[in-house]
C-alpha cells in the first residue's frame, strides 16, 4: 500500500521537498495525522487535499498507489 | 478615425483563425470585463483585453506606481512612479487601442462600492493581492452571478481557476469558497512583499487569466471551469485538479446586497490578537448595541468588578461547556489584563466561525477601568 504525495506552494518549505512517497496510510485524515507528526509547521497552515486529481472535503480512503495532491492558498497578485 | 478597414487590420491576425473568426471578434468588442488590481496580474491581463478588442474594460486599483513594482508591472514605466495605477493604466491602454472603451476606478474595492461597480460586468478578473480582497471579491460574484476568473502567485507558483461559471449541465457552479471555505488571515500566508515573487510569474499567469477571459467570451477552447490549474515556474510542471461545490460554503457567502455590505473582510483576515482586540473607545460604543452579550471570564471571585454596563460572569474554564447558552450575535469578552479574554475569544472563534462577531477587551478591566477614572 503506497501513496504519492505532492507539495505545492510554501508547503515545500516545511518538508523539504515537493514530492514523496507514503506506506500503509489509508485513508486522508490519517495522513493528515502523520504528517502533522512529521512537520508540526503544518498543524497551523492550511491547505486543501486533492485524491487523484480531484478535491475532497471529507475524510477519504485511500487507493493503492494514488497520488495525494496538498494545495496551499496563494494571495499575491 | 477609426474605420472598419483599420479594425479589421488591427485583428486580422487573429479572426483568421477558424475558430475564432469575424464572430469571436464581435463578442469581444461588445463584451465587458472588469479587472480588478492593476498590479502583477492585473497589468499583462488589461495588455492582452485591451489589445484583443475586448469593448469595455474596467481597471480597479486604488494604489500608486512604486519602483518596487516595475520588475513585474512592465505596463507602467518610470516616469509613473507616483502616480495612480487605474488611470496610468488607462493612459497607456488608450495608445495601445484607442477603440475600446477603459473606465478607471482609482479606488479601494469595498463592501460599499464593489457591487455597484460589478454588476457594470460581465467577466471579472481577480488579480488582487490579499485575501481580503480575494474572499470579497468572490462573494460579491457569487451574490451578482458573475463569471470570475481567479488567478494568484506565491514565489515561483501560480494557480489560475474559473469560478461562479453555470454550465448548462445544471452541475453546482464552484467558487473560491469551495476551496478554502472560511478567509485566510493575512499573516498565515506570506504575501508577495514578505515572501518574494519572481517578477515573470504574475506576467504568465496574468496572461493566462486573459487567456482564459477570451476563451469564455469567444466560446473557444476549454476554459478551466471548476478546475484549478498550477503553474511551477522552476520546473515547468502544470497541475490540474477539478474542483466541486462543497455543501457548507453557501452557507457562508452574504446572501442578500445589505448582508454583503454588513461584511467585515479585513477584518475576517487580520491575523493574530488583532483579530478579536478592541480598544476602549470600540468596547464603549458595542456595549449601546443591542444583541451584545458581553463577559467577564475571570473566576467568579475575582475583582474589581467594573460598573456602567451589564455583563455576565462566565470563567475561562467553563466557557467551552457554556458555549451553547451564548444566543447574542455580539460577544465582548474581558478578563484582568486581556489575555485570558483573547483565549475565549480563540474557542468561541473556532465554535461559532463567522456567526456571531467576537470581540476581547484589549488590556483587560484594569485597563478599562484607570481609563474610566481618569476622563
Amino acid at each position: 500500500m503506497k501513496v504519492n504525495i505532492l507539495l505545492f506552494g510554501q508547503l515545500t518549505d516545511i518538508t523539504g521537498e515537493d514530492s514523496f512517497v507514503m506506506e500503509d496510510i489509508f485513508d486522508t485524515d490519517s495522513m493528515a495525522i502523520f504528517l502533522q507528526k512529521n512537520y508540526p509547521a503544518l498543524i497551523n497552515t492550511k491547505y486543501l487535499i486533492a485524491v487523484d486529481k480531484k478535491i475532497i472535503a471529507t475524510n477519504t480512503l485511500l487507493p493503492d498507489n494514488c497520488t495525494v495532491a496538498l494545495l496551499p492558498p496563494f494571495s499575491g497578485g | 478615425m477609426k474605420s472598419e478597414n483599420t479594425t479589421y487590420e488591427r485583428y486580422q491576425r487573429q479572426m483568421i483563425l477558424k475558430e475564432f473568426g469575424e464572430a469571436g471578434q464581435q463578442k469581444l468588442s461588445q463584451s465587458k470585463v472588469l479587472v480588478i488590481g492593476a498590479g502583477g496580474l492585473g497589468c499583462p491581463a488589461l495588455q492582452y483585453l485591451a489589445a484583443a478588442g475586448v469593448g469595455t474594460i474596467g481597471i480597479v486599483d486604488d494604489d500608486i506606481v512604486a519602483i518596487s513594482n516595475l520588475h513585474r508591472q512592465p505596463l507602467y514605466s518610470t516616469f509613473d512612479i507616483g502616480f495612480s495605477k487605474a488611470a496610468t493604466a488607462k493612459s497607456h491602454l488608450t495608445k495601445l487601442n484607442p477603440d475600446i472603451q477603459l473606465i478607471a476606478y482609482n479606488e479601494r474595492l469595498t463592501t460599499q462600492n464593489a457591487l455597484t461597480i460589478i454588476e457594470k460586468f460581465d467577466i471579472i478578473i481577480d488579480g488582487t493581492d490579499n485575501f481580503a480582497s480575494r474572499y470579497l471579491v468572490n462573494d460579491a460574484c457569487v451574490l451578482l452571478n458573475k463569471i470570475l476568473v481567479y488567478g494568484a502567485v506565491s514565489q515561483f507558483e501560480g494557480q489560475v481557476a474559473v469560478f461562479n461559471y453555470q454550465n448548462r449541465n445544471g452541475d453546482a457552479a464552484v467558487n473560491y469558497r469551495d476551496l478554502f471555505p472560511t478567509p485566510l488571515k493575512d499573516g498565515e500566508i506570506l504575501n508577495c512583499a514578505e515572501a518574494g515573487v519572481l517578477g515573470i510569474l504574475p506576467g504568465i499567469i496574468g496572461t493566462m487569466l486573459a487567456n482564459e477571459t477570451i476563451k469564455l467570451i469567444t466560446g473557444i477552447g476549454k476554459p478551466l471551469i471548476n478546475t484549478l490549474l498550477t503553474y511551477n515556474a522552476l520546473n515547468n510542471r502544470m497541475y490540474e485538479i477539478s474542483l466541486s461545490a462543497n455543501a457548507i460554503t453557501q452557507s457562508l457567502i452574504p446572501n442578500n446586497k445589505a448582508a454583503f455590505e454588513a461584511m467585515n473582510y479585513e477584518w475576517l483576515c487580520s491575523s493574530g490578537n488583532a483579530r478579536f482586540e478592541i480598544d476602549i473607545a470600540t468596547f464603549n460604543q458595542l456595549q449601546n448595541l443591542p444583541l451584545v452579550k458581553i463577559i467577564d471570564v475571570r473566576e467568579l471571585n475575582e475583582q474589581p468588578l467594573p460598573t456602567g454596563f451589564d455583563f455576565t460572569k462566565i470563567p475561562l474554564s467553563q466557557i467551552k461547556e457554556q458555549a451553547a447558552s451564548i444566543k447574542d450575535e455580539t460577544v465582548i469578552l474581558f478578563c484582568q489584563s486581556g489575555k485570558r479574554s483573547l483565549q475565549a475569544a480563540e474557542w468561541l472563534f473556532d465554535k461559532f466561525g463567522e456567526s456571531k462577531k467576537i470581540y476581547s477587551l484589549k488590556g483587560g478591566i484594569l485597563n478599562w477601568i484607570n481609563h474610566s477614572s481618569t476622563q
